[in-house]
């Protein structure tokens, strides 16, 4: 289980608290919405909970034990800009093969074509490169999935595309999910549960 | 048809390579065929202008100015290659000091290359040169010890903005180690900053060379270097003898401009937005 508890987080200590108290829980296989008005922490939390920003205060555990501070994360947040998230300089073939080596039924499950592997990122479109940040971040050992706005720059049916994927995933391997969005129908029709981020405070519903 | 159209970007680089080792080649060749006879006098042979027997025609005291020019551009180049590798090493490992031994040497560091920076150019190499003895050590010390606060902003920038992007801390937490990230995602994206840095900063160094020797301060006159040429032809320009400053400066304009080539075809080489142009 992912478990963050009395988690709170501010960028400098004249800030406010972008969040505070914030107790979370996904278990495998759940899916849980988090929304809310921009600017509210949402990205924050989910760098958070996947050990790219140290907690203010509180703490994030899996299954009982804190993030690895090294090593395959079996968190993995996954960015609203694909471009942002992988190098450049580099082929498809390398970027999915940076943690390990994709499966071929996880390719061709996310629709990735053999002719995309020599190309370079800035010759794909950001729903291609999604779904190449996706088969990336689906390592072995990923238990729990971190998505944030990963489709709001997408076209409706890449969107039911990657949402179709991942779902399927979090079913057969039982991913935790958690799924940032702007959209509450989006989030109504994945998730369990929803967290709606208010200003200084998360508010379970 | 445009050379664009007709060759995609690696073959016109490969093309503007190869042209200009050929280049360098032929001048180190030559100079090297021609030995000294640049500085052997023949006074029957004197102020000839420029013809089948002599194509860069003759001086005041009947030198041969094709074996000058020779002799001349294989020190410049020979100089600037050695100036501006000396000055894109100092400019890697200061620039990546900088921007990775944390805020105290990030601090003096940006402020030495603030400093030389805003210092005139022509006086600093004036002043290194001078303090070094003149000669081609003090041109190459005063040229490397000058020209490397650009490139060490530019490759500071670089690595400082690859530490925090999403891509090098994503790496990090798909399990990757510092020494793993620092050759496969830091080290390759500063690699072209640092070819490209270095080829650009070999006409300017090739340049100051032959500024600093003109105005007296780099090589001794009596070595046919392109600045000691320009700098005599400036005594017979108004006598007419014209070739004595068009064929050495022609040379070193047309090596300049080469290596400014290659530097830009080999910088947009190695930009995956426009290598495939």
């Amino acid at each position: 289980m992912l478990e963050a508890s009395s988690l709170a987080y501010r960028y400098g200590k004249q800030h406010p608290w972008l969040f505070n108290e914030l107790d979370l829980r996904i278990t495998p296989g759940e899916i849980v919405g988090v929304s809310g008005p921009s600017g509210r922490g949402k990205s924050t939390l989910a760098k958070v909970l996947a050990g790219y920003l140290p907690p203010g205060k509180g703490s994030v555990m899996i299954d009982g034990r804190p993030l690895p501070a090294s090593g395959h994360c079996p968190v993995q947040l996954l960015f609203q800009h694909p471009e942002l998230a992988v190098n450049p300089r580099w082929k498809i073939s390398k970027i999915l093969r940076e943690a390990e080596e994709p499966t071929p039924v996880i390719l061709q499950t996310l629709g990735i074509e053999s002719a995309w592997l020599d190309r370079y990122p800035h010759e794909l479109s950001g729903g291609e490169l999604q779904r190449v940040c996706l088969a990336r971040a689906l390592g072995s050992s990923t238990r729990y999935l971190l998505c944030d706005e990963i489709t709001s720059m997408l076209d409706a049916l890449t969107q039911v595309h990657i949402w179709r994927v991942v779902l399927n995933l979090a079913r057969s391997r039982r991913l935790g999910v958690l799924v940032i969005s702007h959209d509450k129908t989006l989030i109504a029709r994945l998730c369990s549960r929803n967290i709606t981020c208010l200003e200084g405070a998360a508010a379970l519903s | 048809m445009t050379c664009s159209r007709l060759f995609d970007r690696r073959t016109r680089t490969l093309l503007v390579i190869i042209g200009c080792l050929l280049f360098f080649f032929v001048v180190f060749l030559g100079a090297w065929l021609y030995g000294r006879q640049g500085e052997v006098t023949n006074l029957t042979l004197r102020k000839i202008s420029p013809g089948w027997g002599q194509p860069f025609g003759t001086d005041w005291l009947g030198r041969d100015m094709f074996a000058r020019t020779l002799q001349g551009l294989r020190l410049s180049l020979g100089i600037g290659l050695l100036a501006a590798t000396c000055s894109a090493i100092i400019a890697l490992i200061l620039g990546l000091a900088a921007a990775t031994l944390g805020k105290t040497v990030d601090v003096v560091i940006t402020w030495l290359a603030d400093a030389g920076m805003a210092t005139p150019h022509l006086v600093l190499l004036i002043l290194i040169s001078f303090a070094c003895g003149g000669g081609a050590k003090g041109i190459i010390i005063a040229v490397a010890a000058s020209h490397w606060p650009a490139l060490t902003r530019v490759i500071r920038a670089e690595v400082m903005q690859l530490r925090t992007s999403d891509y090098v801390r994503l790496s990090r937490r798909l399990g990757k180690k510092p020494v793993w990230i620092a050759r496969h995602h830091l080290l390759p994206h500063v690699v072209p900053q640092f070819l490209v840095g270095l080829l650009l900063l070999f006409p300017h160094a090739i340049l100051h060379a032959a500024g600093l020797t003109f105005l007296g301060f780099g090589m001794s006159p009596h070595i046919p270097e392109i600045g000691t040429l320009l700098s005599e032809s400036m005594r017979y320009l108004s006598s007419g003898m014209w070739w004595l400053a068009v064929a050495p400066g022609l040379t070193l304009v047309v090596s300049v401009m080469a290596f400014d080539l290659l530097g830009n075809n080999v910088r947009a080489l190695l930009d995956p937005k426009t290598m495939r142009e």
